[in-house]
């Protein structure tokens, strides 16, 4: 199909030089400073304190709180029970749209997990609150608790993610594996893991009658105030969301938790307002979690090393009463070409809180598996692993065979592999050494991520005074988001960046959709970029419209918006400012709103990802088992970069958090009781910048035409995916263990001397 | 949070005398009890805070040639002293491997003597744990315990003691100087953590009201100088208590061991001293078989108390490596990665 329109014939262009600009954070400054106002820094006058207690069993009741001895303790206001709680308008347990996960707010004493709120202390200060939560000394009936990946009967869900089939095929598999003369059948586990932002997930509630204002960190601003709505039966118009910083989010603060929804009906119980933080070890539970997977990879190879089938199944888990389906399987539909090509998934109930999105859901856990899978089948075939890739490029999607909007992942692997000296690679396993006789090891994974379009809302403003604002609901969850759709701001309106003001993080704003599935900055620069266009024409026709101006006549012709100017296209010393046209028409401003939507059409026809190619070196003692990455190379194409510097970073993060999900990251179970042993940051593993090597990002190249107006495809997981493939092969590399249990302990390489 | 007192006594005496109440306990850095108090694992009545009593914070070279060092000396300062660091530069080197810069700027050595186990279940007020509650029963035995004891473990606690800075003291025959309701006495450090047995509820030979004043290495330990190090293998480069650690000194004479010390660390209730190890090794040459065979005594004893058999293998490496390295000598400059395996990287810039 043709390229959108509005890159290919705008009825007026904008110029402008902030995209592609490498600023710094605009809110950097505030945040060195400490002069960022975070929600739990937020302290209305009369606000209490509320701390949730929570359960310390994943299954069963509780039977028993001791309230009287909570009330008792000095300072403790109230103490919200299931006896003891303000009405909800709709049950929670209903789920009105698919965005809707149950959620536990006092509903009633049964516990389904361990770190369930089963009661909210309110006090005047946070030590009474947190004493009282002690007092309570719940008692409970418990009763046997489901843990693990083999803790029950399996069932096929009905859908996995968000909507996605929880089965695909192409062509036949069992064909395919029939035919080959190379096959390679492993089975791949993930733990389970924790979004754990930095920012504890917190609210600052007040009710003043029926409004509500509420302080909380949300990377749905609306989603969050329709749920609010509904659970306390109030209009939309009524309640009113800062969020204009976050501390991390990951996924976790995407949806309506129960924990904000507890701080709310705190502050309605007591009648001030109310502030409740969660407790690190409290984030462990009911705001949401990476299930563990097991994944089975069968793939057959040609003895030529070209794919002839690929099988992939993954095992997860949902919560006893509720489902989200970590879509693990899926990550084998885009990357390499094999004609046979089938993914399934299944999954048993366990107690814990539901899983959830977490960066790169379902493409993380995947990433890991499948990458290791091919370096298993490449090293079977005797073949490099890049050459390995190369020889199955996918052309076209391989699950759809639909083309691809754009792929520049053999750039990717070429700059990649070029930067990082791939060609120096040995074939075998164990036959590298540094200096100190450490082991060393390279590895690579190819990185993929969709590029996905939500909706999204904006409204521009032109004013009298030469300056403009663009007014939309986006979240910065510390990515830098303000900043890069400030600089798409500038260039929508044809102003530079610092006379328009960027206004985002309230639910008083423009609806940017979700901060999520790497799609924020696509999709809120889309609203951004076509309400620049609406108000530019709003301006040029009063402008062209008007024969004292001297742009009269010129609306066949159009014009360019650059730098507070409309200028004859055709004819460019005919100009005119913004200002002087807003004065002469007599209005103090002009305003429009512009949306941003997927593009169906552009859908149908198109796989739309981006990709990458991301290669690591490891050292591994190899006597003592230690592993530790030394450096790593992602080349990375997700079409237009809009701010190189927070594109670098946000592509550091990933390939840092890959790094962790090969080594480090892990939520230990206890077997018995369901509790997780390491909840804190002590003990549950992440890197620290001893563990971070150098790392060099490559953002290479490429246009796509059909993804959205401005060619944006994200980069807010991909860099995941690929990295963690690309240090657990290198370990392999390196010692030539094959370890497919995640995180990669010691013990698993204490095999070799 | 609950309630309690908080004092701050001017000196040792009216600090002991402070303590003496049930429920009383010291507060010096409180980057150990601080954390137990906010998860409820430890809620004392009273706060005894020691911080401010003067001269516990003096690092002194005696007569005899010991060095004794104040209960309050931080980590930092001890390990940046550089005459303690090259009189003994394991106690150094184990000192910088531990925590973070920000907690070793804070944490103190008397304090650091004392620090309880890491074992979750100990932290875990739900759980059941023989050392937190005296009788109640050890959910970690057959709980998720991979990284749990495999010496000197009973059926009531399979704990370990997380100290880095313990290992090379034990190693080296630290002496500890505590002062009491009777006045003051010494200890051996060996002395001071105890194994469970059926106690576990007890991690030292202090008594109510005991306070840890000063440290002192004998004079002997600068003899080992020229060849201490200290070896640490954990689950990430910085900032995790170790799987399994070892301090190895030994003093050469001639081309022969005429003295070895060998302690290791996350394998017991205590920081563990391999004497029979150290018995294989007096007057041989240092070699690699020497140096196995000193590992396999090290580990007679050793068995799995859970998920942990790897442990005992890797001790058994830890103390072949950490031989080594002390046999190849002292490096002149502690390495940016303190103790680590990865101490040799070239171009690493981290501690």
């Amino acid at each position: 199909m043709s390229e959108l329109n509005l890159t290919s014939t705008p009825a007026h262009l904008r110029h402008g030089s902030s995209i592609g600009q490498p600023l710094t954070r605009r809110d950097g400054l505030l945040k060195v400073k400490g002069q960022a106002t975070y929600a739990a820094d937020n302290h209305p006058p009369g606000m209490l304190f509320a701390v949730m207690a929570v359960s310390s069993i994943a299954h069963g009741r509780v039977t028993s709180l001791d309230v009287a001895a909570a009330k008792h303790y000095p300072g403790v206001v109230d103490v919200m029970t299931p006896d003891h709680k303000p009405p909800l308008a709709i049950d929670p347990e209903i789920k009105t749209n698919p965005f809707v996960f149950r959620m536990e707010v006092l509903q009633s004493n049964e516990v389904r997990y361990a770190n369930q709120p089963i009661a909210v202390v309110i006090a005047e200060t946070l030590e009474a609150a947190t004493e009282g939560a002690v007092l309570l000394a719940p008692r409970y009936e418990t009763l046997p608790a489901l843990v693990g990946l083999d803790a029950g009967e399996s069932y096929v869900p009905p859908v996995v993610g968000v909507g996605n089939p929880t089965e695909n095929h192409r062509g036949d598999v069992e064909a395919g594996l029939a035919a080959a003369e190379k096959q390679i059948d492993a089975i791949y586990e993930t733990p389970p893991q924790y979004h754990n932002a930095m920012e504890p997930h917190a609210i600052v509630a007040s009710w003043d009658g029926d409004n509500l204002q509420i302080d909380m960190p949300t990377q749905g601003l609306m989603l969050s105030l329709a749920r609010v709505a509904e659970l306390f039966g109030i209009a939309h118009d009524k309640i009113h969301i800062r969020s204009p910083f976050l501390g991390g989010g990951f996924g976790s603060k995407g949806l309506m938790a129960g924990p904000p929804v507890l701080g709310i009906m705190a502050a309605r119980l007591v009648g001030k307002p109310v502030k409740l933080v969660l407790r690190r070890e409290q984030m462990y539970g009911p705001v949401g979690h990476r299930a563990p997977t097991r994944q089975r990879l069968r793939i057959g190879a040609d003895g030529e090393g070209r794919l002839t089938a690929l099988d992939h199944h993954a095992r997860t888990v949902s919560s006893t009463f509720d489902d989200f389906y970590e879509p693990a399987a899926d990550a084998s539909h885009t990357l390499y070409a094999a004609p046979a090509i089938r993914t399934s998934h299944d999954a048993v109930r366990v107690n814990t809180g539901t899983p959830l999105f977490m960066r790169a859901p379902g493409e993380a856990t995947g990433s890991i598996a499948l990458e290791s899978a091919i370096d298993e089948m490449a090293w079977a075939c005797g073949i490099d692993p890049l050459a390995f890739r190369l020889k199955n490029y996918a052309e076209v999607e391989p699950i759809t065979g639909k083309p691809f909007s754009s792929k520049a992942l053999r750039a990717c692997y070429e700059q990649g592999a070029a930067r990082f000296g791939w060609s120096k690679r040995s074939l075998q396993p164990r036959q590298m050494r540094d200096d100190a006789g450490l082991l060393v090891g390279w590895g690579m994974g190819t990185a993929t991520f969709p590029a996905l379009m939500f909706q999204a809302e904006a409204r521009a403003v032109l004013r009298r005074d030469g300056f403009g604002a663009m007014e939309i609901g986006a979240h910065d969850m510390g990515q830098g988001a303000w900043t890069a759709l400030a600089q798409i701001a500038a260039d929508a309106v044809g102003l530079d960046i610092d006379r328009v003001e960027f206004k985002a993080g309230t639910s008083d704003l423009p609806d940017a959709g979700i901060a999520g599935g790497s799609a924020h900055t696509a999709t809120a620069g889309a609203a951004i970029h076509s309400a620049g266009a609406a108000v530019i024409a709003k301006l040029a026709d009063l402008a062209t419209n008007d024969d004292r101006s001297p742009l009269f006549g010129a609306g066949n012709a159009g014009v360019i918006a650059r730098d507070g100017r409309l200028i004859r296209r055709d004819d460019e010393s005919r100009s005119e400012s913004y200002a002087e046209i807003l004065a002469r028409a007599g209005v103090a401003e002009v305003e429009a709103r512009g949306t941003g939507a997927p593009n169906p059409a552009a859908m149908e026809e198109y796989a739309m990802h981006a990709h990458g190619a991301v290669f690591a070196e490891v050292k591994v003692d190899p006597e003592l088992g230690q592993v530790r990455v030394t450096r790593m190379v992602g080349a990375f194409a997700a079409g237009r970069v809009v701010n190189p510097r927070m594109v670098q970073s946000q592509l550091f993060g990933g390939m840092i958090w890959g790094m962790s999900f090969a080594l480090h990251e892990e939520a230990i179970t206890d077997r018995r009781s369901g509790r997780i042993m390491n909840a804190n940051l002590g003990e549950y593993h992440i890197p620290v910048n001893a563990d971070v090597p150098p790392l060099d990002v490559i953002t290479v190249e490429e246009h796509d035409p059909h993804v959205n107006a401005l060619g944006i495809k994200g980069v807010g997981e991909i860099g995941i995916t690929g990295s963690a493939g690309a240090v657990a092969n290198a370990v392999w590399h390196a010692t030539g263990v094959r370890v497919r249990r995640f995180p990669i302990k010691i013990e698993e390489l204490l095999t070799q001397r | 949070m609950k309630q309690f007192d908080y004092v701050r006594p001017a000196t040792v005496a009216e600090a002991v005398a402070a303590v003496a109440q049930p429920g009383a306990v010291y507060l010096a850095a409180g980057t150990n009890l601080l954390d137990l108090m906010k998860g409820g694992v430890s809620r004392p009545d009273r706060l005894v805070d020691v911080t401010h009593l003067d001269g516990l914070d003096q690092i002194e070279r005696l007569a005899d040639g010991s060095v004794r060092i104040g209960a309050l000396v931080s980590n930092a300062d001890l390990a940046h002293d550089a005459d303690f660091a090259k009189s003994c530069p394991a106690v150094a080197e184990a000192l910088l491997s531990g925590a973070s810069a920000q907690l070793r700027n804070a944490a103190t050595v008397g304090g650091n003597l004392l620090q309880r186990t890491r074992c979750a279940y100990f932290y875990d007020t739900a759980s059941r744990c023989n050392k937190r509650e005296a009788g109640s029963g050890c959910d970690a035995r057959d709980g998720e315990n991979r990284t749990h004891a495999v010496l000197g473990w009973s059926e009531s606690c399979i704990a370990t003691n997380p100290s880095d800075f313990c290992v090379p003291l034990l190693a080296l025959d630290a002496i500890v100087e505590i002062e009491g309701k009777s006045g003051r006495r010494e200890i051996t450090l060996d002395a001071l953590h105890r194994l469970p047995g059926n106690t576990p509820e007890r991690d030292s030979a202090l008594e109510p009201g005991d306070l840890i004043v000063a440290v002192r290495l004998p004079p002997a330990a600068r003899g080992f100088a020229a060849h201490s190090r200290y070896l640490k293998v954990r689950e990430r480069t910085s900032y995790a208590f170790a799987v399994v650690s070892a301090a190895a000194a030994l003093r050469i004479e001639n081309g022969k061991i005429a003295e070895a010390r060998l302690a290791l660390g996350g394998v017991a209730a205590k920081p563990w001293r391999a004497r029979a190890a150290e018995g294989v090794l007096k007057g041989v040459t240092p070699t690699a078989d020497a140096f196995q065979e000193a590992a396999w005594r090290a580990l007679t004893d050793a068995r799995p108390s859970g998920d942990n058999a790897f442990k005992i293998e890797l001790a058994r490496r830890i103390v072949v490596r950490a031989l080594t390295l002390a046999a190849a000598g002292t490096p002149a400059r502690i390495a940016a990665l303190p103790a680590s395996p990865f101490a040799s990287t070239s171009g690493a810039i981290h501690v």
